[in-house]
């Protein structure tokens, strides 16, 4: 069956509220809409509205009262609307959704979801386009995912759900239109495991959420246009990141960038090179390079391919690693 | 619309008898009744247990100030004077219902059955919180102020999606009330009608900055009509006024009729915490008046004259108190720190190479130390 990112998402909150009743999901407008994006789409339908339902428009209320909800026992599955609007709830996740476990010395688990739409591509004004994966990856005590296909978004996503720790659910706006032949039910990818989607030998891409997208289409470009044979890894698991499979293929290739939207100052991708450099060094031909947004603000809708990277951005990256 | 508080009903009353309470309404519309009589039903046991705590609570707050000084607590946030209002408000609470104190609240804390050394591991620095919130019912001490709000909020919708009739009460302080989290925790719990009981302890000062500078209006318990919910300013050195006044919130929160906002008017005698300095913005003239209500002795004074205490049972209460505080000089003295490793065990359920890989370095560390 044919599925979109977003039919994948919805399948997925469906499928984990049927077989466990204490999931419960909540936030602005994902009750009777279904939500901006219609993640949530049919749920309070089916589920009641005790399973899903609307709040007022308060987001540090939609992380704070999810802590109340799964120190009893619930799993609270929450959105935040957009990226730029999940701040005010940032308090919450730091100080206690974060913390909770190792201030309790492990006697209060957490277990809950904030899905947040992230990411640009789509056109929007400001706010709505933001990449806040390095804040959460910052903070320790946070399971930060990100899928970059549909099968991931839906397996992921269940995966999530089920986890005994608080999982930030990035979810790639630009690609909740993206399809995929899928037979539901997938299974599930432990959270905490890259994965490498083409096999390479060329130079390694490293990437995930929108930008996994873009990698697959920069490597079959590569073949095409220039005989390159790229390995593409989805990083998928933010953090805890599954290092040994970054370092192991660009161990194999000698020759590896990574690639996201966020700023490049201090940005995920800064982590990344960091590792492969202490423990890939003796086998790397070339540094690794970053591919990344501009250290600006997200700019506006009419200027914004110029911000985003694209395929033609890694292609000229692999020639400067192939140049070296 | 304005509305007027007539000074004379905000003044905190004196003690009207043993199960006498009084307290203030705040209608929906937004106006304040004076404060008005009402019966407590409270049995002579019960007023006894209730002073026994509020007598330890003392003891504890004075032995945990002078731990502090001794430099087996790092900071102590005290809690001498607002007795009443921290042990009345628990007391209403029954065994499955849960408590979402802040550091402000050790002895309302200590008042639920929290091992007294347990709870001042947050100051002492052995852990963040040193007991079990499930064992309790009692959530960890928080410091991010009305963080905890929005807690118990989210904990009472839970209940009430489980069908189970439990109650939430969360405290908070006048200076907290100032926080966004303190207004979403309050509208979400109105709109979801959840059985949660917010008890504002208005002990009028955020540290240095008085009440008069942390709102224009003359109560905290005027904001229940602006979310809808029932509102009640209660004098807050009186314990039964605060036992009366959260018995009928927690009793309507139980029965399905949603949540409340208290304001008990209080007044901290010590300061802010161990390392402030009220000389530099209060003065003593005000304390002494404070001094005067003081709600341990004034609660004393009036089972005295009701013949409800002799001198053998207060003689058991201080032994007891003298007890409690040698268990802290004992426990909290030169206690041991714990294993500096243990800061990796509890980050996530299950381990990750990356803590594993730093656990292993700093194992190393405490290796070469030892051997060197």
């Amino acid at each position: 069956m044919e599925l979109t990112m977003a039919g994948a998402l919805n399948a997925a909150l469906r499928d984990s509220m049927r077989e466990d009743d204490t999931v419960v999901v909540y936030g602005e407008d994902v009750g009777r809409l279904g939500g901006v994006f219609r993640i949530t789409d049919g749920l309070q339908a089916e589920m009641g509205t005790d399973r899903c339902f609307d709040t007022p428009v308060a987001e540090s209320g939609i992380a704070g009262t999810a802590i109340g909800m799964a120190l009893y026992g619930l799993r609270p599955v929450v959105e935040m609307q957009f990226d730029g609007f999940s701040y005010p709830a940032l308090n919450q996740v730091i100080s206690h959704v974060a913390k909770y476990r190792n201030r309790t010395r492990g006697r209060v688990g957490l277990p809950m979801v904030i899905r947040i739409p992230y990411g640009g591509g789509i056109g929007a004004v400001e706010h709505h386009s933001e990449s806040p994966e390095a804040y959460y990856s910052h903070t320790a005590g946070l399971t930060v995912v990100s899928p970059g296909t549909p099968a991931d978004a839906y397996a992921l996503l269940r995966a999530s759900i089920a986890f005994d720790d608080p999982v930030i659910f990035l979810e790639p706006k630009r690609r909740y239109w993206l399809k995929e032949d899928l037979d539901l039910p997938v299974s599930a990818p432990p959270i905490g495991e890259a994965v490498v989607r083409r096999a390479g030998a060329t130079a390694t891409v490293i990437a995930y959420g929108p930008m996994v997208t873009t990698a697959m289409e920069a490597a079959t470009r590569a073949a095409d246009e220039s005989g390159w044979d790229l390995e593409v890894v989805d990083v998928r698991t933010l953090s805890p990141v599954d290092m040994d499979t970054l370092v192991a293929s660009a161990t194999k290739t000698g020759r590896a960038l990574v690639v996201h939207e966020a700023a490049r100052f201090v940005g995920y991708g800064a982590e990344i090179a960091a590792e492969l450099s202490e423990r890939a060094f003796g086998y790397l031909a070339a540094p690794v390079l970053r591919v990344t947004g501009f250290d600006v603000p997200y700019p506006s809708a009419k200027i914004e391919r110029h911000f985003l990277p694209d395929a033609d951005r890694i292609l000229d990256a692999v020639a400067r690693l192939l140049e070296y | 619309m304005s509305v007027e508080v007539s000074s004379a009903a905000s003044e905190p009353s004196s003690f009207p008898g043993p199960s006498k309470a009084a307290w203030q309404d705040v209608g929906a519309e937004g106006a304040m009744t004076a404060a008005l009589p009402h019966d407590v039903d409270l049995s002579n046991d019960q007023l006894r247990s209730l002073y026994r705590l509020m007598a330890l609570s003392r003891r504890v707050d004075r032995q945990a100030i002078n731990l502090t000084r001794q430099g087996a607590l790092g900071v102590f946030a005290s809690s001498h004077g607002q007795e009443a209002a921290q042990v009345g408000s628990v007391f209403a609470l029954e065994a499955d219902d849960w408590l979402f104190p802040t550091y402000r609240e050790t002895v309302g804390t200590f008042a639920r059955g929290v091992d007294v050394v347990d709870l001042l591991a947050l100051f002492s620095g052995s852990w963040h919180c040193g007991f079990d919130p499930y064992r309790y019912r009692v959530a960890p001490l928080t410091t991010p102020l009305a963080t905890q709000a929005l807690h118990a909020v989210g904990l009472a919708m839970a209940a009430r999606i489980k069908h189970d009739p439990i109650v939430a009460l969360t405290f908070f302080g006048d200076g907290a009330a100032s926080e966004g989290d303190a207004h979403e925790a309050l509208n979400l719990a109105a709109v979801y009608a959840a059985p949660v009981v917010f008890v504002v302890q208005n002990n009028g000062y955020a540290i240095s900055v008085p009440f008069h500078l942390q709102t224009r209006t003359s109560s905290i318990a005027l904001r229940a009509p602006g979310v809808g919910m029932p509102g009640i300013r209660v004098d807050g050195n009186d314990v039964i006024s605060v036992y009366g006044a959260v018995k009928t919130a927690v009793d309507r929160a139980r029965r399905g009729e949603g949540p409340t906002l208290i304001e008990a008017v209080t007044y901290r005698l010590e300061a802010h915490t161990t390392a402030d300095d009220t000389t530099r913005y209060r003065s003593d003239d005000e304390s002494t008046e404070w001094r005067a209500r003081d709600p341990v002795e004034g609660f004393l004074r009036v089972l005295r004259e009701g013949g409800i205490v002799d001198d053998s049972f207060l003689a058991e209460v201080e032994a007891e108190g003298e007890a409690t505080a040698a268990r802290m000089r004992d426990f909290l003295f030169g206690a041991p720190a714990g294993d500096p490793l243990e800061m990796f065990d509890h980050v996530y359920a299950t381990p990750t190479a990356q803590l594993d890989a730093q656990r292993a370095l700093l194992g190393q560390e405490l290796l070469a130390a030892e051997e060197s």
